[in-house]
């Protein structure tokens, strides 16, 4: 090929991509930190990218990427999907949020959402969560039910403040329903590695657990559960992100799922109309981001309607999972009589309640 | 700290269940090593032999196949690394290294389709008033068949490689091939068949992890396993009681980690995690003391053979 004829086609050639860029499609990219087939967190984003194909056709186009360690492979893999020419990039979790402003300094005109962060350091980056603690309420009053040794388990993933929330909201609600109750806690210090879960949950069903609440994202525990059960156990779970039903009707009892298409929807809708601001969302209950599944017979029916209804009342606002009075593990007053948690308290909750045991480590 | 909640009668069941993967893969690399091959790649065949376990058992909804299919997956990694070296006379360091990181590969390839999916699992094996047994019955008959075919393995190899000929040719043509080759014995032939029992000992122990351990299949879900099962042939000094010994006391640290932490023990979450690693190193080190002095490891181990030399 001469010096010429490759002007002219490489002329031709970006003409028309000048061209097909006015009608181009909107480019949504996904970082995901586990396997979309993990079947809880990374699973039900994946859901929600599903859904705004759905609901734009062929006006957007969705790119994901699968198991992005957090850090700084995070970095490089979302710089790569920026180079890539997405639109707007949500980063899936909390392990991205330094990585996803680091990018989004380089790429001013690429929109950037990083979901269960606090740190927006640049106009093009906004955060968004949900309110897991609502549902923990909930799983926590089940299990409070539930309980014949008095002891609840709750694998945590990361000493941060959304399992923190998780942990305290849990333990309260259960206490409500049953004083006696105590709360082991485990850190697995990953957010999904079903080998890990798996020993950790054996580990708390030897020692007496016979609830156990997971902040991580496989099913292992439901199998550990499940196999206790099958030996003569007595266990109970909980769905995590996703509804895990095929762990139903026992060891899982009800689900917490995370339903993130109205939020993906509506922000790429607003990159697409050029409505696209900063912002930190939280949504819960109430704007249908965090479900719980369905409740099986295995759970008393007062149980049951204990549950139903502390949902109607959180999504209709009545009741605040985090309502004074509550102390501090150390015994110094959090919330006075009738008072409510703040958001921005919640958001950097670093403190157990009131007679949860054990230290939460740095 | 509630040390109390933790019931030694359990903690032993399930450090013998934690243990049963680097038990097969440190048994078979133990036969392996006894014949003078030195094959790094252990990793690579625990987690082809947990993915093609995972595949067959799901493909035909039966455990059981899934294990058969695990032991030739595994044997199948190590034929192709026996190849390699005893035919061809690569390097076996580095061509065990190779294995690894193409079983690694290769296993998250052919598991993709199979992520998050639930198998059918081995039940315990139901001895009746036996399991019932306080202590001895939840520790001695309360597993499942793998715990037990593992226990036999053990004991299989422990009299192989004493009592009978066959053994006795083995460690022969590990102590020096040159001698075994002059006394008419195929080296090369016998070597192959110790790899490729050493891969599907191998694939059954990760086989192990996806079936039954978890029971699903994730991306390296071996997690290092095989370097343990590596670290736990040299501890053993060689030998098939003391591989035994080896892995449970890895198992055991593994499983207790996990339940003092439950247990609520004031002890950084971190080191726990850490603590298996940390003792294998240490027992490493205290290994290669004694081994200034000596030392048990087969004359030629390593060395490549051929009939020419």
């Amino acid at each position: 090929m001469t010096n010429k004829t490759f002007l002219a086609l490489a002329a031709t050639l970006g003409l028309t991509g000048a061209a097909l860029a006015q009608d181009d499609p909107i480019k949504a990219g996904f970082i995901y930190v586990g396997p979309i087939g993990d079947g809880g967190w990374t699973y039900q984003h994946d859901q929600g990218r599903l859904a705004l194909e759905e609901e734009y056709g062929d006006r957007v186009e969705t790119v994901y990427q699968e198991s992005v360690p957090e850090g700084a492979d995070a970095e490089r893999a979302i710089t790569q999907m920026a180079l890539g020419g997405a639109d707007i990039i949500f980063t899936t979790s909390f392990g991205y949020m330094d990585a996803t402003n680091a990018v989004a300094e380089k790429f001013p005109d690429v929109k950037f959402e990083h979901a269960t962060g606090f740190k927006r350091d640049h106009p093009n980056v906004s955060t968004y969560d949900a309110r897991f603690y609502e549902g923990r309420a909930v799983l926590g009053t089940l299990a409070g039910h539930l309980t014949e040794t008095n002891k609840i388990g709750y694998i945590g993933s990361f000493p941060i403040p959304e399992n923190i929330q998780g942990i305290n909201s849990a333990y309260l609600h259960a206490k409500e329903v049953n004083p006696d109750v105590e709360m082991v806690v485990t850190w697995a210090y990953t957010w999904f590695d079903p080998a890990k879960e798996a020993d950790a949950a054996r580990a708390m069903i030897d020692q007496g657990v016979d609830v156990i609440l997971q902040h991580t994202d496989s099913t292992a525990p439901q199998a550990a559960a499940e196999e206790a059960n099958a030996n003569g156990g007595r266990v109970f779970t909980f769905g995590q992100a996703s509804d895990m039903a095929e762990f139903k009707p026992e060891p899982r009892v009800a689900s917490i799922i995370d339903n993130w298409a109205p939020y993906y929807i509506e922000r790429v809708g607003a990159v697409m109309d050029g409505t696209w601001e900063q912002q930190a969302s939280w949504g819960g209950m109430a704007e249908g981001e965090v479900v719980i599944g369905e409740i099986t017979d295995a759970v008393p029916e007062e149980a049951k309607a204990a549950a139903e209804e502390m949902i109607a009342n959180i999504t209709d606002g009545s009741y605040h999972p985090f309502t004074g009075p509550i102390n501090k593990q150390d015994g110094s007053e959090w919330l006075a009589e009738g008072e409510v948690a703040e958001d921005g308290e919640l958001a950097g909750m670093d403190f157990y309640v009131e007679g949860i045991t054990g230290d939460i480590p740095n | 700290m509630d040390l109390s909640a933790i019931s030694p009668t359990l903690l032993v069941a399930s450090l013998m269940v934690a243990a049963t993967p680097i038990l097969l893969a440190a048994l078979g690399e133990m036969v392996v090593e006894k014949a003078g091959v030195l094959n790094l790649g252990v990793e690579g065949m625990m987690i082809m032999g947990a993915v093609t376990g995972f595949v067959a058992a799901i493909e035909s909804g039966s455990p059981w196949a899934g294990f058969l299919a695990a032991a030739i997956g595994g044997a199948a990694m190590a034929l192709l690394f026996g190849f390699l070296t005893q035919v061809l006379l690569s390097n076996q360091v580095a061509t065990g290294l190779a294995l690894t990181l193409f079983g690694l590969g290769l296993s998250a390839l052919i598991g993709q389709g199979y992520v998050g999916i639930k198998a059918n699992s081995l039940g315990r094996v139901d001895l009746g008033a036996l399991s019932d047994l306080p202590f001895v019955g939840r520790v001695l008959f309360g597993h499942d068949p793998i715990v037990y075919l593992s226990l036999l393995l053990v004991a299989g190899v422990w009299a192989f490689l004493r009592f009978t000929r066959a053994g006795l040719i083995l460690r022969a043509v590990g102590e020096s091939h040159n001698a075994a080759h002059a006394l008419g014995y195929h080296v090369r032939r016998v070597r192959m068949t110790a790899i490729a029992f050493g891969g599907a000992c191998a694939g059954l122990g990760g086989a192990y992890l996806s079936l039954v351990r978890v029971p699903q299949w994730t991306e390296g879900m071996t997690a290092g396993a095989g370097w343990i099962a590596l670290a736990i042939v040299v501890f053993a000094s060689w030998r098939a009681e003391r591989v035994l010994v080896g892995a449970y006391l890895f198992g055991g640290i593994t499983v207790l980690q996990l339940n003092l932490q439950t247990a609520g023990a004031r002890v950084p979450v971190e080191l726990l995690s850490a603590a298996p690693y940390l003792v294998t190193i240490l027992v490493l080190v205290l290994i290669s003391i004694r081994a200034r002095r000596g030392g048990a490891a087969p004359a030629d181990l390593a060395r490549p053979f051929h009939a020419s030399t």
